[in-house]
């Protein structure tokens, strides 16, 4: 008996919400990154159950490509915390209110 | 069986999420993600996306969540908390902005009218093989000039200035 | 259903004594290799040839007081072994190691013999857990609370990652001539073909280095090796963790061989040799332990003759010389292939 997407639908809102609490709730710019790596997966589900859905394979070649686009997106936003905490020494982004650096 | 597994694997995610976004030691963060996605990639397996989770453990878990430790333990695991301003209203805001997406979501996902799943064809590695070298090439190319341009530009960012 | 998962845990339960016998096999072959390498005799007193070393070494790690060091994170450093031991046990199930394809027990038939058989992602799973071991390391060097832990932790995951990269690329070529991911499908081309040692021998050499780096098997040890980081990331463990240490390492060289043994080197076929039936299993299964011991020797055999590398020349060879080499050996495979070669 094959699971209906409607389960993997509500997991991957669940999941999504969670992502958005963390990232709309954490001053830790690391948290905020893990936020949206949760919801990007989230996302994931979500093409993947429909994709399962449809049955073809559209959907999971979306999900590989927002995997590929996620990784980039992550080693280029801690390459930007990793500059900040240097010159600052925080990466609290509740700090990183000026500008003129 | 199958229920079962789905089950397991789908509370132990929304647990472990909640602890990622919670906890305040960002280790504990990113060991509670990798919980998280690992059991994302059960769900992959349960939908017949078998290389969608073997990519999942691959790509996430195993390089993504690898270095986001490795920044973690760079910059000496910084714990942002103390003397800040408390920001109670826009805290209950954001969380009920969560709540919202989260139960809105999941509520759509139950009256919506979806069609009974079809099976997925099987050589599932093969298949999206072909689909990225023939229909999807154009973009499989450019994905590769984007982590180009990523390694790059984390590169430049990250230079010393001697 | 009950039949397959009696086969399936008798495939198991042979796979973990392989796995589990190797460990303190495997320290009496260093021990005594080492000895006879290094021009001296080696534990020879405890048994006959020192065969019992091992056991003895074991009971007293066993009774060696337990020291957690003060201030360590005290979940994540009992984590961090059981992490290690835990991915390196997993990855073996994707290998096959013998020939049952003619012979059924319980009337299911053993299939290419290993455990996981119906996984489709084969030596893309192997993949994805070998990336996992990273994390056993890395926390066992950030919970130790001491700073040549954490600087032998970092200086591995790094070298782990750096290698899995053209470890992974050498594999690609392997999965490129062979068509498929599944590594009972890979014995089974080298069967019909050659050996894959020959049409891709760059790959074999990178994927031999790279399984030396991804091991932390000398020349690639620096980030666990005593006189530079005093022990790296395991500074801090004693007892029975240090031991699981010792065994996910070792494991993770059984692992390796038979990777190696597997993709490039027939896996469990002779050449010529084509037995079937009960005869045939059992005579797979020696051809394959008797590959694998090969490779093991290899590895004891060159900790004991290469000096180490330095970690900038280790890190320079693993991005500028084998990643080239990989891409080279992939680009060659390929154009093997589009002219549609039968022997690659």
């Amino acid at each position: 008996m094959a699971i209906p997407t409607a389960h993997f639908l509500i997991l991957a809102a669940l999941l999504f919400g969670v992502g958005a609490a963390g990232v709309l709730l954490r001053r830790s710019g690391i948290a905020i990154l893990l936020g949206i790596e949760l919801m990007l997966n989230a996302g994931n589900l979500a093409l993947a159950a429909f994709s399962s859905q449809h049955g073809n394979l559209d959907g999971q070649v979306f999900v590989f490509f927002v995997m590929a686009v996620a990784a980039a997106e992550v080693a280029v936003g801690l390459a930007i915390l990793v500059a900040i905490f240097r010159k600052g020494q925080s990466i609290d982004v509740d700090r990183l209110n000026i500008l003129r650096w | 069986m199958v229920t079962a597994v789905f089950l397991v694997a789908a509370i132990l995610a929304v647990v472990s999420a909640i602890v990622a976004v919670s906890h305040r030691d960002p280790v504990f963060n990113v060991l509670s993600l990798v919980v998280t996605f690992f059991c994302v990639a059960v769900n992959y397996a349960l939908l017949g996306a078998h290389f969608l989770a073997a990519a999942q453990i691959l790509v996430y878990a195993g390089a993504i969540l690898v270095l986001f430790l490795f920044v973690i333990m760079l910059l000496g695991a910084p714990q942002t908390g103390g003397d800040e301003v408390k920001r109670p209203v826009q805290k209950s805001a954001g969380l009920a902005l969560a709540a919202i997406v989260a139960v809105g979501g999941a509520l759509l996902a139950l009256t919506l009218k979806i069609a009974p799943a079809e099976a997925v064809p099987a050589a599932n590695t093969q298949a999206i093989g072909r689909l990225l070298i023939t229909t999807y090439g154009f973009a499989f190319e450019l994905i590769s000039v984007l982590l180009l341009a990523a390694m790059v530009g984390a590169l430049v960012l990250v230079k010393r200035k001697h | 259903m009950w039949a397959e998962l009696v086969v399936i845990g008798g495939k198991l339960l042979v796979l973990a004594t392989i796995l589990l016998t190797a460990v303190p096999v495997m320290v009496w072959v260093e021990r005594r290799g080492a000895a006879f390498i290094q021009d001296r005799l080696g534990p020879n007193r405890v048994g006959p040839m020192g065969l019992f070393q091992p056991i003895v070494d074991s009971v007293k790690l066993f009774f060696k007081e337990d020291v957690t060091p003060a201030g360590a994170h005290k979940w994540l450093y009992y984590l961090a072994p059981m992490i290690s031991v835990f991915v390196a046990l997993l990855t073996f199930i994707v290998i096959p190691f013998g020939d049952g394809r003619d012979v059924s027990v319980f009337g299911t038939p053993l299939g290419g013999l290993m455990v996981a058989s119906g996984l489709e992602v084969g030596v893309l799973y192997l993949l994805a857990i070998s990336s996992l071991g990273v994390y056993g390391i890395v926390l066992a060097g950030w919970s130790s609370n001491n700073k040549y832990s954490l600087l032998g932790g970092l200086r591995s995951s790094a070298q782990l990652v750096s290698y899995e990269l053209s470890m992974g690329l050498a594999v690609l070529g392997i999965v490129f001539a062979t068509g498929s991911v599944q590594l009972d499908q890979v014995v089974a081309a080298q069967a019909a073909r050659l050996w894959n040692v020959v049409p891709q021998l760059a790959g074999f050499v990178v994927f031999l280095t790279a399984a030396f780096a991804e091991t932390n098997r000398l020349p690639f040890d620096l980030a666990e090796a005593e006189t530079e980081l005093v022990a790296g990331y395991h500074v801090e463990y004693s007892s029975m963790k240090f031991a699981a240490f010792m065994m996910s390492e070792y494991i993770n060289m059984v692992t390796a061989s038979a990777l190696m043994v597997t993709l490039f080197f027939g896996g469990w076929t002779l050449p010529g040799v084509h037995l079937t039936g009960w005869l045939g299993l059992i005579v797979s299964h020696l051809v394959f332990l008797a590959k694998v011991s090969c490779f093991m020797w290899l590895f004891v055999w060159v900790r004991w003759s290469l000096p180490r590398f330095r970690y900038d020349q280790l890190m320079r060879l693993g991005w500028k010389g084998l990643l080239p080499l990989a891409t080279l050996n992939l680009v060659w495979v390929a154009a093997a292939v589009a002219m549609k070669w039968t022997w690659i």
